[in-house]
């Protein structure tokens, strides 16, 4: 079964700073930690994707009534449930796919300290069994 | 070489080369054990030949010469690998007889016990199974599962470690462990099946058909322990599913219970073939779960229509399969089957009971099956809300969309 584990720009349960304060090395060990991950990942046979997602100064909202499109900037970075990136995997168990969450939410930030980031765990949708 | 052979055309080298696949992994590793290398080379030697006799023709004997391609690709890697004392142990068992004869089809089964061993995750063992005896590249099984190739390869070199670190022999397993080996080869070739009804959308005819390569592993399956029930069974069960497949979506690809599929477009050869088996599946002893599975395919293949199938012996089976273990899943289609034979009430009173229970982790099935019932019973309102309670918990999208069709058309 495939899920998907996203991240949003909010969502940091720790009291730690925004990454721009942190010291380079501090981004650099959080890097790492995250290419590392999706190595592991992929060694096991895990991974199918992985994205982080360009920030939202760049972002766009379209609407359309099917003949204009309605251009807007935003959504903006006040926006706590901006999504920032997510991986997808293909795990037996959904218990695997929290399991992979934690690992994800634990990222070192600053000091080494986890900054506990929340992850949303979702089911990618299927095709049905034979007998239904 | 045959060069005035005509048979040599790509695809009849392909479909060659895939059937000899198994055979010459199992004269290899028998020859030389470490699966995990032998298998590689055979990949190899599978690859050298794909392109060679395209060009060149059939060699006179088309086994040997794939045994020796990868034997040669045993000697080359163990050549330049430090291993000094395995390198002796394989130089002294260097003479390339052809294989004997009679001895492919248990090296087969052994090949099937090993990649469904125990030790491996059923991803894993999947993978594993197709690459080894379906002779299928690790680039085809990765788009067939709609993975990175570099994930699907990791799978099964993790896959190969597991196999190496066993220590287990080249050898069928022990009597006493038998059965339930048995069992995880026909678990992992129904996974496959399973997996080609999931990923079936139609528009990407370059990957591999899972259904059909789970049919081709069970008739080889089949072919290597024609006297296993449960092997029959199994073969049954998936040709007589795969027989309703052209019924089972709409051509823009929506969703078709049985009850209302077109029994015309059915694959009336498949149902033959499927029932005869399903018939010589049955023998002195308990009757097993793939048979029994088979059995009530058989019947509803057999019926004319959904009102006039035959629900009574159709109940039976479902009441025998639930007497051999709690199985939440059995209990909700035997469910189904009493609705046709007493009426929704009564299989709603199942429903509710096993719902009370918590035992099925997928609620929304139920809510799906009770949605159906309240439908029969003409209790529209409650039937509309199961059905859209259904949608919401169902992880599948054409089911989620046959699920709000249905939730749809009962609110006009």
């Amino acid at each position: 079964m495939r899920f998907m584990l996203l991240q949003n720009y909010g969502g940091i349960e720790s009291d730690c700073a925004p990454m721009y304060e942190w010291t380079p090395e501090e981004v650099t060990a959080h890097i790492q930690f995250q290419q590392a991950l999706n190595r592991q990942l992929e060694e096991l046979g895990e991974l199918i994707d992985a994205q982080g997602l360009a920030g939202p100064d760049e972002a766009r909202s379209v609407v359309s009534d099917g003949i204009t499109p309605l251009v807007t900037d935003g959504p903006f970075p006040e926006s706590k449930e901006l999504l920032a990136g997510y991986r997808v995997v293909e795990v037996d168990t959904p218990e695997r796919a929290v399991e992979i969450a934690a690992l994800i939410s634990a990222a070192p930030g600053q000091g080494g300290a986890p900054i506990r980031q929340r992850i949303e765990v979702r089911q990618v949708m299927s095709a049905p069994d034979p007998e239904v | 070489m045959s060069t005035s052979d005509i048979s040599h055309t790509p695809a009849r080298v392909e479909g060659l080369l895939r059937e000899l696949a198994p055979r010459a992994l199992g004269a290899v590793v028998r020859r030389y054990g470490h699966f995990d290398d032998a298998e590689d080379a055979v990949q190899e030697a599978l690859l050298a030949a794909s392109s060679t006799w395209t060009t060149e023709g059939l060699p006179d004997n088309p086994l040997g010469w794939l045994v020796r391609a990868a034997a040669r690709r045993m000697t080359d890697l163990y050549r330049s690998d430090e291993a000094r004392r395995r390198r002796a142990e394989l130089a002294a068992s260097w003479s390339m007889a052809p294989p004997e004869a009679g001895s492919g089809r248990d090296d087969t089964l052994v090949l099937f016990f090993m990649c469904c061993h125990p030790a491996l995750p059923p991803a894993a063992a999947v993978a594993l199974t197709l690459r080894a005896l379906g002779g299928l590249t690790t680039k085809e099984i990765a788009a067939a599962f709609l993975v990175p190739e570099a994930t699907m390869a990791q799978r099964i070199s993790r896959a190969k470690r597991s196999l190496a670190e066993s220590h287990e022999p080249f050898a069928l397993p022990e009597n006493g462990a038998r059965d339930a080996r048995l069992a995880l080869i026909l678990r992992v070739i129904y996974l496959v099946f399973n997996e080609g009804y999931a990923t079936s959308h139609g528009a990407e005819l370059e990957r591999p058909d899972l259904a059909a390569e789970a049919i081709r592993l069970g008739r080889l399956l089949h072919d290597t322990a024609p006297d296993e029930p449960e092997v029959t069974g199994l073969l049954a069960l998936m040709l007589l599913t795969e027989a309703r497949r052209p019924a089972r979506t709409t051509a823009t690809g929506a969703l078709v219970p049985l009850r209302a599929q077109d029994r015309t477009l059915w694959d009336h050869a498949l149902i033959a073939e499927g029932t005869s088996l399903t018939t010589s599946a049955f023998g002195p002893g308990p009757i097993g779960d793939y048979t029994a599975q088979a059995a009530i395919a058989a019947l509803h293949d057999a019926a004319v229509s959904h009102q006039e199938t035959d629900w009574p012996r159709i109940l039976a089976l479902y009441t025998l399969l639930e007497r051999r273990g709690e199985n939440p899943v059995v209990r909700l289609n035997r469910a189904v089957a009493v609705a046709m034979v007493e009426g929704p009430d009564a299989a709603l009173g199942i429903v509710d009971e096993l719902s009370s229970t918590g035992a099925l982790r997928d609620s929304h099935r139920l809510s799906a099956v009770r949605a159906h019932l309240l439908e029969m019973k003409g209790d529209t309102d409650a039937a509309r809300a199961e059905y859209v309670t259904a949608a919401g918990g169902s992880a599948n999208t054409r089911e989620r969309d046959y699920l709000i069709m249905k939730a749809a058309a009962l609110g006009v």
